[in-house]
């Protein structure tokens, strides 16, 4: 009799627990998805400026879309997404060689000074990163890349020229492909420059994908270097830098829902590379050769 | 038998990268032909038949009298001293007008100074390696040994050589753009280059007159910094803590073997990392300004009479940047500890069941004790990343709000505040010092951090 009493008891405890968990997971998803609601029901918004009299706008238009792609007069987002992809593009195929060279040298071969850069690299990186982006900027002025068009090129080597410091985690993932398949190579003939293609390199997918991705990306994620370096010239605008002038007081009455649009714009196609690179990125931690 | 001795020497030689071609024995035990490398770059090679390595060392030398004849000397003699000629305005005779004289330009004295003396460096590297190659091809000559042509030298890199190919690259760019430029910023702080007295043109050595100022307690400069220091130490706890702790029970609340829709419930919250930070937090920005959609949002639900200052006092803001990073923080921890929680054996969990432990006394006895051994260098590095956390603090308070004055806001970071002097205010050579004033406290739990990793110890352990 008390022993059934005790279950049905528990048994209530159980949903009721039950209950408050899911409601406070719910509570915490709304808390975690409502800027993201907000800034889409924004983009939508047919009141221009950011003060707002209510949570949901009154009605609805495309009208922050399409000024954002043909009003280009002041802030020009199409030619600012053209850059941020030009820059993206050559900053992806230079910092993936360099990435994948330095973590294959650190991870395969030995020679004498291997241990001695590896504390060098690891020293470098607990610098503030932007702490040489000035001398970084006087030196592009001396040598004549600061100016002009040529911003795009410098853009490109800051985002690659740095890159191969980033050799962590692929060296992690070289690390776990057994040695014996390298020896094998050897025995057939092979040198270590046809191990590296031939063998780490196709063992090596998810990888070379997870570096491919995170070197695309960080072009349109950066904000600070790009700022030290564009300055004031509005040709070469990336597109971060781009959406934060929109928000900059001279801006920010016009311009606050096409901002928002902008916003969507980018965070859709870099949202899906995320999630796709995720899948990699968990791969390149488990190793590349399972079981 | 011979080439299996061979074989084991050569492994050996590789092990503790033994060389008897060193500079001291090139130096010491060279012969004439070899010596006159000292003077001559790649004589020895080219003697000895390596001739296109012997040219591709002299063409190196060459470059580098000539560059040094052109520019280099003068760029050295300037060091010292910086410049200290001034843009003057003189009446020309012939022209019948004023014009101005070219005047020194420290900044760019010292960058050309330190780039000299990178090339000069760089020179000398190859000058070593110079001699100890014409003493190489000495010593096999005299064994009568096989000399490298100069193809077999280039098939080396793809061989035994393919770290010198592989990292050429790679090391030449992190060298332009983060060594040098390191050297130069660091140099600042041993300057007077400031707005402060108007030194941005020509500017003077200083020692270490920079650091004393950015040390005293007295001092306006010493005062914010302390201040500023003492806020990031403060932010990078509670932003590493309760991101860690809060990110943990989300993890452990989503595992429940009762909770449904675990995949859901993940995906709502790893769906605001996968949106650019700088758009999600410009984003919270503007929803959090006193006209913005969460005061509004208050106000119209009537639960407050005047919009709530969440970016604007002090105490108020300090919450708010350290509450917004947690919605920034708390779904990356959730992703990196999902794995390592189902790791925890079952056991643990089962017999604390039977002493009759609640969730609280596990959480507390087993599951922080076990994340915090497997996790630990997690930790760290997630600390001294706050420390410099830059996006967080600079796109949503912008280091506000800022005393009347002062240089940096209640928010500011060190590394916000280095941003603000040396982007906004142009005070290089305090912003130096901070710089390294930042290094020196990362450097300080970073080194705890990686020395005491299992990773860093046995990288070989699964090779």
């Amino acid at each position: 009799m008390m022993r059934k009493a005790g279950n049905a008891s528990m048994g209530v405890r159980r949903k009721v627990n039950n209950l408050i968990v899911h409601t406070i997971l719910a509570i915490l998803s709304f808390v975690w998805i409502f800027p993201v609601i907000w800034v889409i029901l924004t983009s939508f918004s047919d009141q221009i400026g950011s003060y707002v009299s209510s949570f949901l706008p009154k009605s609805y238009t495309l009208d922050n879309y399409k000024k954002l792609f043909t009003d280009t007069t002041i802030l020009n987002f199409p030619k600012m997404f053209s850059n941020t992809l030009i820059i993206a593009v050559f900053t992806c195929i230079i910092s993936t060689f360099f990435v994948l060279s330095v973590s294959y040298v650190m991870s395969r071969l030995r020679f004498k000074v291997r241990k001695p850069l590896l504390n060098v690299a690891l020293t470098l990186t607990l610098f503030p990163g932007f702490m040489s982006m000035v001398a970084v900027y006087y030196i592009l002025k001396a040598v004549g890349l600061a100016e002009g068009d040529m911003i795009r090129v410098a853009l490109i080597m800051v985002y690659s020229g740095g890159s191969g410091l980033g050799f962590y985690i692929a060296k992690g993932f070289f690390d776990t492909i057994p040695k014996a398949l390298d020896e094998a190579a050897f025995l057939d003939g092979a040198n270590k420059w046809q191990v590296f293609t031939k063998v780490t390199i196709p063992l090596s997918k998810p990888i070379i994908v997870y570096t491919i991705l995170t070197s695309f990306l960080s072009p349109w994620l950066d904000f600070i270097f790009a700022r030290v370096i564009c300055r004031a010239n509005a040709d070469t605008f990336t597109v971060s830098i781009g959406l934060w002038r929109m928000l900059e007081k001279e801006y920010i009455n016009s311009w606050y829902t096409s901002f928002a649009a902008g916003a969507v714009c980018i965070s859709i196609p870099i949202a899906i590379l995320f999630i796709y690179m995720q899948r990699y990125y968990v791969e390149g931690l488990t190793g590349s050769v399972k079981g | 038998m011979v080439s299996i001795k061979k074989n084991a020497k050569a492994k050996k030689s590789k092990i503790d990268f033994y060389t008897p071609y060193t500079l001291r024995n090139a130096l010491t035990k060279g012969d004439f032909l070899t010596r006159i490398g000292m003077l001559i770059m790649g004589a020895g090679n080219i003697f000895r038949k390596q001739i296109g390595k012997g040219i591709f060392y002299l063409f190196f030398e060459v470059a580098y009298i000539i560059f040094m004849i052109q520019n280099g000397i003068q760029n050295l003699s300037m060091l010292p001293s910086l410049g200290d000629k001034l843009q003057e305005k003189v009446w020309s005779e012939d022209l019948g007008i004023f014009v101005y004289t070219e005047g020194d330009n420290s900044l760019i004295l010292l960058l050309y100074g330190f780039a000299t003396l990178a090339v000069t460096v760089g020179f000398l590297i190859i000058w070593a390696s110079s001699l100890k190659s014409a003493y190489k091809s000495q010593c096999l000559k005299k064994e009568g040994k096989h000399l490298n042509t100069f193809l077999e030298d280039i098939k080396s890199l793809f061989d035994e050589n393919l770290h010198k190919l592989l990292l050429t690259g790679p090391m030449a760019g992190v060298l332009a753009f983060t060594v040098i430029p390191l050297i130069f910023m660091i140099s600042m702080a041993f300057t007077n280059y400031s707005k402060e007295g108007g030194k941005l043109v020509l500017f003077d050595w200083v020692g270490l007159q920079n650091f004393i100022k950015v040390l005293n307690f007295n001092d306006s400069i010493g005062q914010t910094f302390w201040s500023v220091l003492g806020w990031t130490i403060i932010w990078a706890i509670f932003a590493t803590g309760l991101n860690y702790i809060m990110g943990m029970i989300l993890a452990i609340v989503i595992n429940r073997k009762d909770t449904r829709m675990k995949a859901f419930w993940r995906f709502c919250f790893v769906l605001s990392i996968a949106i650019p930070q700088f758009v999600s937090l410009l984003i919270m920005r503007t929803m959090l300004q006193p006209n913005g959609a969460v005061n509004v949002l208050l106000q119209n639900m009537g639960w407050i009479d005047s919009p709530l200052p969440f970016l604007t006092s002090a105490n108020w803001a300090r919450v708010t940047v350290i509450v917004v990073n947690l919605w920034v923080g708390i779904p990356f921890t959730m992703l990196q500890v999902t794995g390592i929680l189902q790791n925890i054996p079952a056991e643990l969990y089962e017999s604390a069941k039977v002493d009759g432990a609640n969730a609280v006394v596990t959480f507390f006895k087993i599951t922080l004790p076990y994340m915090l051994f497997v996790t630990t260098p997690y930790l760290i590095t997630t600390f001294t990343g706050n420390i410099n956390n830059f996006n967080v603090i600079y796109l949503l308070s912008g280091g506000n709000p800022t005393p009347v004055g002062s240089t940096a806001g209640k928010t500011d970071l060190l590394v916000t505040w280095l941003y603000k002097l040396t982007v906004d205010q142009q005070y290089y050579s305090i912003g130096s010092v901070i710089g390294i004033m930042t290094f020196v406290v990362l450097a300080v739990f970073s080194l705890i951090a990686y020395r005491s990793t299992g990773s860093y110890k046995n990288e070989e352990e699964f090779q």
